[in-house]
C-alpha cells in the first residue's frame, strides 16, 4: 500500500483541477493532483476547435493548445501528479483530516490530506436520460464520445448523421463531421430555441447548410444491427408530439448532445449537500462544500460554458484553501443563502458572507430581451440586452452590496 | 450405441448451455453447441426478469411439466450457482394485491404451492408485509410470500455454464447459423449450417425464438409456432431509492407473471416487464416505447411507497419471450427422425427450470435412444468467476495490484472495472471459442458500461483494449452487431477522391 500525506489533494486533471493544483503550489501548499485517465488535460484534449482561453490567455486557442499551456504551467511550477489513478472513496475524519483511497497501476493508494479540491468534471446525458425509445442498435454516441472517437482516436463514427440536441458540443460536432465529409442530416432540438451559442449556430450549422429543427424530437430509432433511420416528430407548445407530423431521416449514426451533469458520485458519499438546480454541490464563496475544507470547482460544481470560468474557479478555490489552512480554526460565518428568483435556473456560489466581493455564475431559464439581473433585497440591478440559457452570466457583486442584504438571504432575479 | 455419439445443441442460450453442461459429464459423447450470434446468451436469456421462481405460480393441473421442472430447477440452481460462482441472491418474493377480492386468487397460489411442493408459501397482511420490506406501498392489502425466490445474473449464468461445458470438452461454434436439419432414412445425420455441414447423430433444438423453424426443418410438429411476447423493462441508477429487499410483483395475468419491482443482482432498481404479443414474424422487434415506459412507472407506483424520479432512469430495454401454443413447453425426443430432440417454446419459468430441463433431456436421451453413458473421470464441476475490483476489500485490492498492475487501472468509472477484468473477459471469450470479440460481450462479462453513464466514458477505451488484444484496427471493433466506426477520420475524403478518380 502506498501511503502519502499532503496539504491538499486535487481530484481531476482537467482545466479546473490543473489550475487549482498550480495555484495551490504557488501558494506553498504540498499538493497532489490525481487524474483517472491516461494523461492530464481532461476534455479540452479532444477539442480541436477554437474558443479556448479568450479571457485567461487573451488569445483564441484550440482546446489542445489551451490545455497544453495549462499542463506546461503546472509542470513548470512543479505540480506533483499521478495519472491512471481513480479515486474510490474519500473519508472525512475531521475538518483537517481526510483520507483518499485510490486505485492506480502503481499500487493501491491511501493518501492523507487536510483539504480536497474536487474537480472531476461532468458527464454527458445519454440516450436513456433523454428518453430515446425504439430499437437499440449500434451507432448511438454522446457528442463528447463521438468527438473523442474522431479527434483523439482518429476514427470516423459514420457516414450519415443525425444530431439530437442543439447544445454547443452537438453543434461543434455537426461541423466537425461535415468537415470530414459526413452527411449531417439535421440537428433536432425539442425546445423552440437553440441550446448553443449564437456563434456556433452561425459557424457550425448555417455555414455548412445543416438544417436545425427547433420544436422537434426524435420519437424513435430504427435499425436491427446499426442505426438505419430516426423518426422525427414536431412538438407543440406543450412539448407533446403533434400527431401526423412525423417524418423519417435515414442515417447510420445518432449523436446525443443533451447537456452535461456534474459528476459528483464520490463527493456525494462524503455527505455534501447538493443543489438540484446545478446537479452539483452547494458551495460558499470559498468554493467550499458543506464538508469543511472540501472544495468543488469547474464542471463538477456547475456546468460552465467557457473553460476560462473553470480556470478561474480552480484558482480561486486554491487561494481560499491556502488562506483557510493557515492557522485553521473553524470559521463562524453567518452565511446568507443565495436564492433564485424569477427566470433564474441556477446560480453559484449558493452561500455568501458579505465580507468580500463575489463572482457569481448563473443561467436563466428561458431567453428574454432587455432585462436586468437584480438583487431583490438591495435594489441592485445590472442591465442585459439579451439573456438566454445557453449563455452563462458571470457577474461580480461588490462586498458592500452583498452586506446590505439582511435576514440571511440574497435573491437574484431577472426583471424587466 | 457403442463408441461415441455426436450431439449438436442448437442455441447457446440458457437452455442450450445448461444441456451442454449436463452432457459434458460423459466421456462417450461429443457435444457441439451451434450459435448464430457472435456470443452466447444473446437473446431471451439476457433480457428477462432475472428471477429464480419458487414454482407456486405454475398450474399443477394444466402445466404439470412446467411446475415440476420449475421447483426442481430452483433447488438445482442453489448448487449450480455455488459450483460455478454465478452471482445469485436468495431473497424471497411477495406477490402483492391491493383489493380484498384478490384474496381468493392469492389463496389459489398457496394451494398450488402445496401441490407443487413449494415450501413456506403463505399470505401476509399489513404490518407483517411492511416489516418484511419497507419499500412496499401502504395501499397494498396483502401479499403471497414465497421464501425460495432468488435473483440471478442471467447472462453470467449462460457464460458460466458454457465456460464450464467447454472446460469439460464441449465445443462452441459461434457465428454458425443452422440452415437445415438433415436426416437420411429417418435418422439424423447432420446439420447444414452457414459455415458448413456438421455431422451429428443427435440434434437438440434449443433455438429459443427460432425453435419452431428448426423443428419444422426436421419435419416434426408442423403446427408448432412460437409467438414472440415482448417485455419492456426500466432500470434506475444505483443511487435511486427505494431498493426492495425482496422480489415484489403484481398478480399474474393470463399472459404474464405480473410486473416486478426488484433490486437486481448488480444493485439497481428494475421494473418490468410489460407484456405485448407480437406477430409471429416479429422475432427481432426488441424496440422500447414511451407507452411501455409510462406503464411501468405507473405499475411501480402500485407496488412501491414512492418511485424514484424519471431522471434516475439509466436504461430501458426489451426482451422477447418465446411463447408456445397454450404456454406448453415442447420437450420431446423423436424416433422419427431418430435423433431429433425438441426443447422448444421454453417461456417463463425457463430460466428457473433450465438445470432441471437439462437433466430431463438427459433422461429422455437415455430412454429414447438407449444411451449408455460413461461418466468422465476428470469432470470438473466448478468454474471461477472473474474477480472484480468493485467487490474487493482494500487489502485484497492492494495485493492484486501488486501482483498485476492492471487491476489498478480503472477503465469503467461508474462500476470500477479494471483493465485486468476487461482483458480477462476478452481471454475468456476466446477460450470458449468466440471468434469476434465484441464490446457487448466484455460489457456483459464485467459490468463495464452498466452504470449511470451507460458506457459513454468507457466504450472507446474498452474498444481500444479489444483492438490491441485481438490485433485489429480500432474502427473495426464490433459493439454489439456493428463496428464502432467506418475507418480512419479521413475515410470519406479518401472515398470521395477515389470516386472522382474512378468516375
Amino acid at each position: 500500500m502506498v501511503e502519502k500525506e499532503y496539504d491538499v489533494i486535487v481530484i481531476g486533471g482537467g482545466p479546473a483541477g490543473l489550475s487549482a493544483a498550480t495555484k495551490a503550489v504557488e501558494n506553498g501548499l504540498k499538493t497532489l493532483l490525481l487524474e483517472n485517465r491516461e494523461m492530464l488535460g481532461g476534455i479540452p484534449f479532444q477539442c480541436v476547435h477554437t474558443g479556448f482561453g479568450i479571457h485567461c490567455f487573451k488569445e483564441d486557442l484550440t482546446g489542445c493548445e489551451f490545455i497544453t499551456r495549462l499542463i506546461d504551467r503546472a509542470v513548470e511550477k512543479g505540480v506533483e501528479s499521478m495519472v491512471k489513478t481513480h479515486v474510490l472513496n474519500i473519508q472525512v475524519h475531521s475538518a483537517l483530516e481526510k483520507t483518499v483511497y485510490a486505485a492506480s497501476p502503481k499500487g493501491f493508494l491511501k493518501i492523507r490530506a487536510e483539504a480536497i479540491v474536487y474537480a472531476a468534471g461532468a458527464r454527458e446525458r445519454h440516450q436513456y436520460e433523454v428518453g430515446l425509445t425504439g430499437d437499440r442498435p449500434d451507432g448511438v454516441y454522446t457528442a463528447g464520445e463521438a468527438q473523442a472517437l474522431m479527434d483523439v482516436y482518429g476514427v470516423m463514427p459514420g457516414r450519415r448523421i443525425v444530431i439530437l440536441g442543439s447544445g454547443d458540443v452537438g453543434l461543434i460536432m455537426a461541423r466537425r463531421l461535415a468537415m470530414e465529409k459526413a452527411e449531417v442530416k439535421a440537428v433536432i432540438e425539442i425546445l423552440p430555441y437553440p441550446g448553443g451559442l449564437t456563434r456556433n449556430i452561425v459557424q457550425c450549422l448555417n455555414d455548412f447548410n445543416i438544417p436545425l429543427y427547433l420544436s422537434h424530437m426524435v420519437s424513435g430509432v430504427r435499425g436491427s444491427g446499426r442505426v438505419e433511420k430516426v423518426i422525427v416528430t414536431r412538438v407543440g407548445e406543450d412539448m407533446k408530439p403533434v400527431d401526423g407530423s412525423e417524418f423519417e431521416l435515414e442515417c447510420d449514426t445518432v449523436i446525443v448532445s443533451a447537456g452535461l451533469k456534474p459528476d459528483i458520485d464520490i463527493l456525494e458519499k462524503t455527505g455534501v449537500e447538493t443543489d438540484p438546480a446545478t446537479g452539483g454541490p452547494i458551495v460558499n464563496e470559498f468554493y467550499e462544500t458543506s464538508v469543511p475544507l472540501v472544495f468543488a470547482v469547474g464542471n463538477a460544481l456547475v456546468v460552465n460554458d467557457l473553460v476560462d470560468y473553470n480556470v478561474e474557479q480552480g484558482e480561486a478555490a486554491a487561494t481560499h484553501a491556502s488562506k483557510l489552512l493557515e492557522d485553521y480554526v473553524s470559521p463562524r460565518v453567518e452565511w446568507k443563502r443565495v436564492e433564485r428568483g424569477r427566470n433564474l435556473r441556477l446560480i453559484v456560489p449558493q452561500l455568501v458572507s458579505g465580507d468580500r466581493d463575489v463572482v457569481f455564475y448563473s443561467r436563466v431559464q428561458h431567453p428574454e430581451d432587455n432585462v436586468q439581473l437584480a438583487i431583490r433585497e438591495t435594489g441592485y440591478g445590472k442591465r442585459f440586452p439579451r439573456v438566454k440559457p445557453a449563455e452563462m452570466i458571470r457577474i461580480r457583486i461588490p462586498a458592500e452590496e452583498l452586506a446590505k442584504a439582511h435576514r440571511g438571504k440574497i435573491t437574484f432575479e431577472v426583471v424587466r | 450405441m457403442a463408441a461415441g455419439r455426436r450431439i449438436a445443441i442448437i442455441g447457446a442460450g440458457i437452455i442450450g448451455a445448461a444441456i451442454a453442461r449436463v452432457l459434458s459429464r460423459f466421456e462417450n459423447l461429443q457435444v457441439y453447441i451451434l450459435e448464430e450470434n457472435y456470443d452466447v446468451g444473446g437473446s431471451a436469456s439476457r433480457a428477462n426478469s432475472s428471477v429464480i421462481h419458487p414454482g407456486h405460480e405454475e398450474d399443477p393441473e394444466n402445466q404439470p411439466l412446467r411446475a415440476r421442472l420449475c421447483v426442481d430447477g430452483n433447488a438445482l440452481w442453489r448448487r449450480w450457482c455455488e459450483e460455478l460462482e454465478i452471482p445469485v441472491k436468495w431473497v424471497g418474493e411477495l406477490m402483492l394485491f391491493e383489493r380484498n377480492e384478490d384474496e381468493k386468487e392469492a389463496e389459489k397460489y398457496v394451494e398450488w404451492a402445496r401441490r407443487n411442493n413449494v415450501a413456506g408459501v403463505r399470505i401476509l397482511y399489513g404490518e407483517d408485509l411492511f416489516k418484511m420490506d419497507s419499500s412496499i406501498s401502504r395501499n397494498v392489502k396483502g401479499g403471497v410470500y414465497a421464501p425460495t425466490a432468488g435473483l440471478i445474473s442471467p447472462f453470467e449464468a449462460v457464460v458460466a455454464l458454457v465456460e464450464n461445458a467447454v472446460d469439460n470438452g464441449v465445443r462452441l461454434l459461434t457465428e454458425t447459423q443452422v440452415k437445415r436439419i438433415i436426416a437420411t432414412n429417418n435418422n439424423i445425420v447432420g446439420v447444414e449450417t452457414s459455415t458448413g455441414f456438421i455431422e451429428t447423430d443427435i440434434v437438440i433444438n434449443a433455438a429459443g425464438l427460432n425453435a419452431d423453424e428448426v423443428s419444422h426443418s426436421a419435419g416434426v410438429e408442423p403446427w408448432f409456432r412460437i409467438k414472440p411476447r415482448k417485455g419492456e423493462y426500466v432500470i434506475f441508477d444505483k443511487d435511486a431509492e427505494p431498493k426492495p429487499s425482496l422480489v415484489l410483483h403484481t398478480m399474474p395475468t393470463p399472459i404474464t407473471k405480473g410486473v416486478y419491482a426488484l433490486t437486481t443482482i448488480h444493485g439497481n432498481l428494475m421494473i418490468g416487464p410489460t407484456a405485448e404479443d407480437l406477430p409471429y414474424e416479429s422475432k427481432r422487434d426488441m424496440s422500447t416505447s414511451l407507452k411501455g415506459l409510462n406503464q411501468l412507472v405507473k405499475e411501480a407506483g402500485r407496488m412501491l411507497r414512492r418511485t424514484p424520479p424519471r431522471s434516475k432512469i439509466i436504461k430501458f430495454f426489451a426482451g422477447l419471450r418465446p411463447e408456445p401454443p397454450d404456454g406448453k413447453w415442447l420437450i420431446k425426443a423423436y424416433s422419427q427422425p431418430y435423433g431429433f430432440v425438441n426443447v422448444a417454446g421454453i417461456r417463463s419459468p425457463g430460466l428457473t427450470a433450465a438445470p432441471a430441463i437439462a437433466n430431463y433431456v438427459l433422461s429422455l436421451l437415455r430412454e429414447t435412444y438407449g444411451l449408455r453413458l460413461i461418466e468422465k473421470k476428470g469432470w470438473k464441476p466448478s468454474r471461477r468467476r472473474i474477480s472484480t475490483v468493485n467487490e474487493m476489500d482494500y487489502s485484497t485490492l492492494d495485493k492484486r495490484i501488486s501482483e498485476n498492475p492492471d487491476y489498478g487501472e480503472i477503465i469503467c468509472f461508474c462500476n470500477n472495472v479494471s483493465r485486468a477484468e476487461v482483458l480477462e473477459a476478452v481471454e475468456r471469450m476466446r477460450a470458449i471459442g468466440v471468434k469476434t470479440i465484441t464490446f457487448d460481450g466484455v460489457k456483459l462479462r464485467t459490468t463495464a458500461g452498466f452504470g449511470k453513464c451507460q458506457a459513454s466514458r468507457c466504450r472507446i477505451r474498452i474498444a481500444l483494449l479489444i483492438s490491441e488484444a485481438v490485433g485489429i484496427p480500432l474502427h473495426s471493433v464490433i459493439m454489439k452487431k456493428s463496428s464502432i466506426g467506418i475507418g480512419g477520420v479521413k475515410t470519406l475524403w479518401i472515398e470521395s477522391k477515389e470516386g472522382v478518380k474512378n468516375g
